[in-house]
C-alpha cells in the first residue's frame, strides 16, 4: 500500500502535471509538527544517520510513534558538510560487513525512498606513494577480496588510464600504484536526509527542527526523556545520532563516551567541465578529490589538531590539502576555490563507529564515524534501528558495540580512513 | 586559526605547535589492581567538553617545550596559559559562554544553522 502511495509522488506523469502549474504545487515534503508529550522512541539528530534510523524503525520495525529531533534544520550537520564519498574497502572483516551492507543498501535506495539520491558508483582509488603504502594497500585489496568486495589493485600506468591529469611521476612522493574500487561512487548529500525524512514522515514519523535537546533525563540508570527548547518529552528509548555533539549529550545522561570532537574541513572550487571522472583519494599526501555533477572539484581536508565545536577550522591544514592537489594535479594549479567550510566529526580512538546500547536502560549512541560517517548512512541507520527496535544489536553492528574498549576487541582501521586521525 | 602565546616564546600561530589532547590525566598507581573497564577508560576515555577546557601543547617547532593551556572550545578562545608545573585554574575562574550544554556562542561560532 505504501509503496504504491510512495510512487505516485515522483514520476514522470507527476513531473509533467506540475509543470504546468509552474512547479509551485509540489507541496511540502513532511510535516512541521509540534512535538507530542510522549513518543515510543526519540531519535536525537535529524542528519542522514538519524532520519534512515527513524524510516527504518517505522518500516521495518512497526514502530509509529517516534520523533526525530534537529537543533537547526535537517541535515545541516555533517550530512550536508561532507564530500559525500562512498565505498567498502574497509581492512577488518567487521568493517566490510558494516559498510558493504550500507554499499548494498545505497544501490537501491533511490528505488526504495522513490527520490533520487543522484548514487553514482563512479569508482574511487587510493594511492599508494611509498613502498609501506604499496604494502599496507595491496594487504587491504586481499582482505576486501576475502570478504567478497570489488576492490583491486592498479600499477600506476592504469592510475594514470584511468586520470589522465594526474601527475604520478613528477613530484616529491610519486604515485605508484592504487586500490580501486568501482563499486565506490558518490551521492547527493541533501538527498538522503530529504528523502529519508520525506519517507519517514509519510510514515507517522515526527520530525521536529529547530528544537535542541539541552540533556537526557535518566532515573536510576533508566532513561525518562529528554528536555528541549520546546519543552520536556517523555521517551523510553533514546536514540543518541549527533555527530561532533554526542559526547556532549552523553554526559547530561552520565554517560561517558571515549570520543573527541574536531573541526573537519571540506571545500570546492569553480565549477569547470569534467575533468576526472572518479574519486581519488590519498592517505600519505592528504589529497582527496571528485569532481560533482555542477563541475565543482570537491576536495576534503584533513582535521584540526585539537579539540572544537567552531565548525570552522584552520586555514594551515586547507592549506596543507590544496598544496598536494596542486603537485598531484598541476592542471588544478589557477583554479579559484568557491567555498569552504567546517563540520564537527567524532573521532574514536580506533576510527571505527560505535553502534550500541550503554549502561543506561534505553539510552543508545550511534556515534564515533569520525571522519567517514556518510558513506555508512543507510547501513548505519538500519542496523541501529535493529538495536533499538530489537534492544539487542544485529550481528553486523555487534562488534561495533561499547564494550571492546574495555575488552580490548578494537578495530582499527586508521589506514582505511580516509583522513589520518 | 589560533594564536598561541607559549609561555617560553611568545604569541604564535597555532601551525607551531602541536596539541597533547586533554591536560592532567593521570595515569593510575596501581594498574595491576584496576579492572579491564578502569584501565580501559584510563587509556581511551578523555573528556570532550564543549566550552572550557584543560588541555596540553607543544610548541613543536619552536622550543619544543610542553604546556597547559585552558580554551573554550565553543569558541577556540585561549583563555589561560600555564607552565605544566603550575597548578591548575580553577573551573570558577573562566566563564562558560554556553546556555546549554549543546548549545552555540554568540560570537566565535561557524554554525550558521543554529547561531541567532
Amino acid at each position: 500500500m505504501i509503496s504504491l502511495d510512495v510512487k505516485k509522488k515522483y514520476s514522470i506523469a507527476s513531473i509533467v502535471k506540475n509543470s504546468f502549474s509552474n512547479n509551485e504545487n509540489w507541496g511540502k515534503m513532511w510535516r512541521n509538527p509540534n512535538p507530542k508529550k510522549h513518543y515510543d522512541v526519540i531519535i536525537v539528530g535529524g542528519g542522514g544517520h538519524g532520519l534512515g534510523t527513524a524510516y527504518y524503525l517505522a518500516k521495518h520495525h512497526g514502530i509509529k510513534n517516534i520523533a526525530v529531533i534537529e537543533k537547526g534544520w535537517l541535515g545541516s550537520g555533517n550530512t550536508g558538510r561532507n564530500t559525500t564519498i562512498i565505498r567498502s574497502n574497509y581492512l577488518w572483516d567487521e568493517s566490510a560487513y558494516l559498510y558493504d551492507h550500507a554499499v548494498k543498501l545505497w544501490e537501491n535506495l533511490s528505488e526504495d525512498l522513490n527520490y533520487n539520491m543522484m548514487f553514482s558508483q563512479r569508482g574511487v582509488l587510493n594511492l599508494a606513494h611509498n613502498e609501506h603504502d604499496i604494502k599496507e594497500i595491496k594487504r587491504r585489496v586481499s582482505a576486501n577480496r576475502l570478504n567478497g568486495l570489488d576492490t583491486m589493485w592498479l600499477d600506476k600506468n592504469e592510475v594514470k588510464d584511468l586520470v589522465p591529469i594526474m601527475n604520478t611521476d613528477n613530484l616529491r612522493y610519486p604515485v605508484l600504484g592504487a586500490a580501486y574500487q568501482p563499486r565506490g561512487g558518490v551521492a547527493r548529500h541533501d538527498a538522503v536526509a530529504w528523502g529519508y525524512a520525506m519517507r519517514a514522515d509519510e510514515l507517522g514519523v515526527d520530525i521536529i527542527q529547530n528544537c535542541e535537546v539541552k540533556g537526557i533525563k535518566t532515573d536510576n540508570y533508566k532513561v525518562e526523556g529528554v528536555e528541549t527548547t520546546k519543552g520536556f518529552i517523555k521517551s523510553s528509548k533514546i536514540g543518541v545520532v549527533a555527530s561532533g555533539h554526542t559526547s556532549v549529550l552523553a554526559a547530561t545522561a552520565g554517560v561517558r563516551l571515549p570520543l573527541q570532537s574536531r573541526p573537519l574541513q571540506a571545500l570546492v572550487s569553480e565549477p569547470i567541465k569534467p575533468v576526472i571522472n572518479t574519486v581519488v583519494m590519498s592517505n600519505a599526501v592528504h589529497a582527496y578529490v571528485s569532481q560533482s555533477d555542477k563541475g565543482e572539484l570537491v576536495i576534503g581536508a584533513g582535521t584540526d589538531g585539537y579539540n572544537s565545536f567552531t565548525q570552522r577550522g584552520g586555514y594551515d591544514v586547507i592549506e596543507e590539502t590544496v598544496r598536494a592537489i596542486v603537485e598531484l594535479y598541476p592542471i588544478f594549479g589557477k583554479m579559484k576555490m568557491l567555498r569552504q567550510w567546517g563540520g564537527i566529526v567524532d573521532i574514536c580512538p580506533d576510527a571505527s563507529p560505535i553502534i550500541s546500547k550503554c549502561d543506561v536502560e534505553g539510552l543508545y549512541f550511534n556515534c564515533g564515524w569520525g571522519t567517514g560517517g556518510f558513506k555508512a548512512t543507510p547501513g548505519s541507520a538500519n542496523v541501529f534501528a535493529h538495536t533499538i527496535a530489537k534492544d539487542e544489536p544485529h550481528k553486523i553492528n555487534a562488534p561495533f558495540a561499547l564494550s571492546r574498549f574495555s575488552d580490548g576487541r578494537l578495530i582499527d582501521e586508521h589506514g582505511a580512513a580516509a583522513v589520518a586521525h | 586559526m589560533i594564536l598561541i602565546k607559549c609561555p617560553y616564546c611568545g604569541e604564535r600561530d597555532q601551525s607551531e605547535f602541536a596539541n597533547g589532547g586533554e591536560a592532567h590525566v593521570i595515569r593510575p598507581k596501581n594498574p595491576e589492581s584496576l579492572s579491564d573497564k578502569d584501565w580501559g577508560e584510563y587509556v581511551f576515555y578523555r573528556n570532550n567538553p564543549k566550552g572550557i577546557f584543560y588541555e596540553r601543547w607543544v610548541h613543536t617547532h619552536g622550543c619544543k617545550k610542553w604546556f597547559n593551556a585552558v580554551r573554550n572550545t565553543s569558541t577556540d578562545q585561549i583563555l589561560k596559559v600555564y607552565k605544566v608545573n603550575e597548578k591548575r585554574p580553577d573551573l570558577s575562574e573562566f566563564q562558560n559562554t554556553l546556555k546549554s550544554p549543546s548549545g552555540e556562542p554568540s560570537v566565535g561560532s561557524g554554525n550558521f544553522a543554529v547561531k541567532k
